[in-house]
């Protein structure tokens, strides 16, 4: 009988993760992030980088947020196929929305989350698909690994539906158009991790550009030989363009570019790009059924499993 | 006065600034100039600018005389169980949403120094900022909220929180070099960005030329045949 993962254990856990990915930067990110800055020789995009790295400083020394928008807070659960929880399912998605609310009181977060139509505020980041709980399964395994993202999104994103015509050279096109709409005067907050989701339905490669951009650590490369060379031209491509950090003219556009594929329709080649910006914020716990946690900045969403082809 | 036509013309020389900066002080910023602010300033975005603008609601009594800086920001904040407020974090929200309300919002409010994120246009400050002596200030990065969080020495007071709520509310805060800003809009309506963007758009055309056109423009576009380059 495998023991249950502790309901009390998940809320202690997703709080936890809530202040650590405010307040302290993955290291993968800002490696990347000092790489932009040493290669970048625009003087204002440099000045602005360099601040970005002391941010990140104060923030972890002071124990406070890195940045005071938000984001949209939320939570991506791979659970384990042998892993069970204490009081099941809705008793996890409970935990987190306690978490949420307790973190936001506690670190304290900006409550990000409004009603889209009459504005009300329950000042706790929770409401109405607050925070959006995101899952996917592990064979073989008999815990959760929790992640929270804590994601702008007002610029940087985008979607758009190509066709079989467009190709790569399409994609290219739509890349570029996203980076300068939304690079000029730095709107996306960049340079960004980018996440380009290809294919499924309309919501398959937003989602999977949004999880490509978010839950893949900068240097993690697409197994497929083919698409990871697609990740680096993309890159290349992105910090080609011509702009820097904040829209100053330079370099520093494009952190990392991380491509992700789903089998589409045989008409279409849906595309949903994302901007994971110069607050990435992300954190990652394993909680295992004895009630050990491990602490991490690398999300590993992007299992064999998660991306299999085929019939098993 | 101004010889910065290019990005590299601009000094970016150190400013410090006391809040309610005077029109002398304000004169003299130029594009690109880093900047550092002391004393009182306040949040105001879209919820305080609906009371004020377009509900023709004065600021609260007593703020305009106490500052003229305007922060488009809303703080990672909480109220305390014993009343009193945490603030920890704050950064800036993009500024060109409140366009058309600006020059209502200057004549209202008294405010001459907007600090945002991203900027105006030059019409924008040529229109609404330079009849009224008010110039623009953006925030770095962005998210410097730590940096920008540890310069706030006390929150003063803050006026519609049960209306607004935490994000939305006026919040009156007291900082000791707050900063660093950039001039983005100068006294005479130009822009550091729009510098920037001249720059940037003389490199597009040989970019595009490498990329193919789409297949098919978006089904719903009302311009299909003014594609943004």
């Amino acid at each position: 009988m495998i023991r249950p993962i502790p309901v009390k254990l998940i809320e202690d856990v997703a709080r936890e993760l809530t202040a650590r990915a405010a307040i302290d930067i993955p290291p993968d990110y800002r490696e990347g992030v000092r790489r932009a800055r040493d290669a970048e020789q625009n003087r204002l995009a440099r000045f602005v980088l360099d601040q970005m790295l002391e941010n990140w400083e104060i923030a972890s020394a002071d124990r406070r947020p890195m940045c005071a928008d938000t984001g949209l807070p939320r939570y991506y659960a791979r659970v384990g196929n042998e892993a069970v929880i204490e009081g099941g399912f809705v008793a996890l998605e409970r935990a987190l929305r306690r978490a949420t609310a307790e973190a936001t009181a506690a670190i304290p977060l900006r409550p990000n989350r409004v009603h889209p139509l009459t504005r009300a505020d329950h000042d706790n980041n929770v409401g109405a698909h607050a925070p959006e709980v995101t899952y996917a399964f592990e064979p073989g395994r008999d815990f959760i690994d929790l992640t929270t993202v804590h994601k702008g999104g007002l610029f940087g994103s985008d979607y758009r539906m190509l066709f079989p015509a467009d190709g790569v050279g399409g994609l290219k096109r739509f890349f570029v158009d996203t980076l300068v709409q939304f690079g000029k005067r730095g709107l996306a907050c960049q340079p960004a991790v980018m996440g380009v989701g290809i294919g499924g339905a309309k919501d398959t490669c937003v989602r999977l550009g949004k999880e490509a951009a978010c839950l893949r650590a900068v240097g993690s490369r697409n197994p497929d030989p083919a698409i990871a060379r697609l990740e680096e031209e993309l890159t290349a491509l992105g910090n080609y363009v011509g702009i820097g950090a904040m829209g100053f003219a330079g370099t520093s556009l494009v952190v990392a570019t991380h491509v992700e594929v789903a089998f589409t329709h045989t008409g279409g080649m849906p595309v949903g790009i994302h901007s994971f910006c110069l607050s990435s914020r992300r954190a990652t716990a394993r909680l295992h059924p004895d009630g050990r946690v491990e602490f991490r900045t690398d999300p590993e969403w992007f299992t064999d499993y998660y991306r299999r082809e085929t019939i098993e | 006065m101004s010889a910065i036509a290019r990005l590299d013309d601009v000094a970016m020389d150190v400013v410090h600034l006391t809040a309610p900066v005077s029109d002398a002080d304000i004169a003299q910023l130029k594009l690109g100039d880093v900047v550092y602010l002391d004393g009182l300033l306040y949040t105001a975005r879209e919820g305080v600018y609906r009371k004020v603008v377009d509900e023709g609601r004065g600021l609260p009594a007593g703020l305009a005389a106490m500052t003229n800086v305007n922060f488009h920001c809303s703080p990672a904040a909480a109220v305390r169980a014993d009343g009193s407020y945490a603030m920890e974090a704050v950064t800036a929200t993009a500024s060109f949403r409140f366009g058309k309300s600006m020059s209502r919002w200057f004549a209202a409010s008294g405010a001459r120094v907007i600090v945002g994120k991203a900027g105006l246009t030059e019409l924008a400050y040529r229109e609404w900022f330079v009849p009224h002596g008010a110039i623009y200030l953006t925030t770095v990065g962005y998210g410097l909220g730590a940096t920008y969080g540890r310069a706030i020495k006390r929150v003063v007071d803050v006026h519609w929180l049960a209306e607004l709520g935490i994000a939305q509310a006026l919040w009156v805060l007291e900082v000791e070099r707050l900063g660093p800003f950039l001039v983005e809009g100068d006294r005479e309506g130009r822009s550091l960005f729009a510098l920037a963007n001249r720059e940037i758009n003389l490199r597009l055309g040989e970019i595009y030329a490498g990329l193919p056109r789409y297949a098919q423009s978006r089904i719903g576009e009302t311009t299909p045949e003014d594609e943004i380059v």
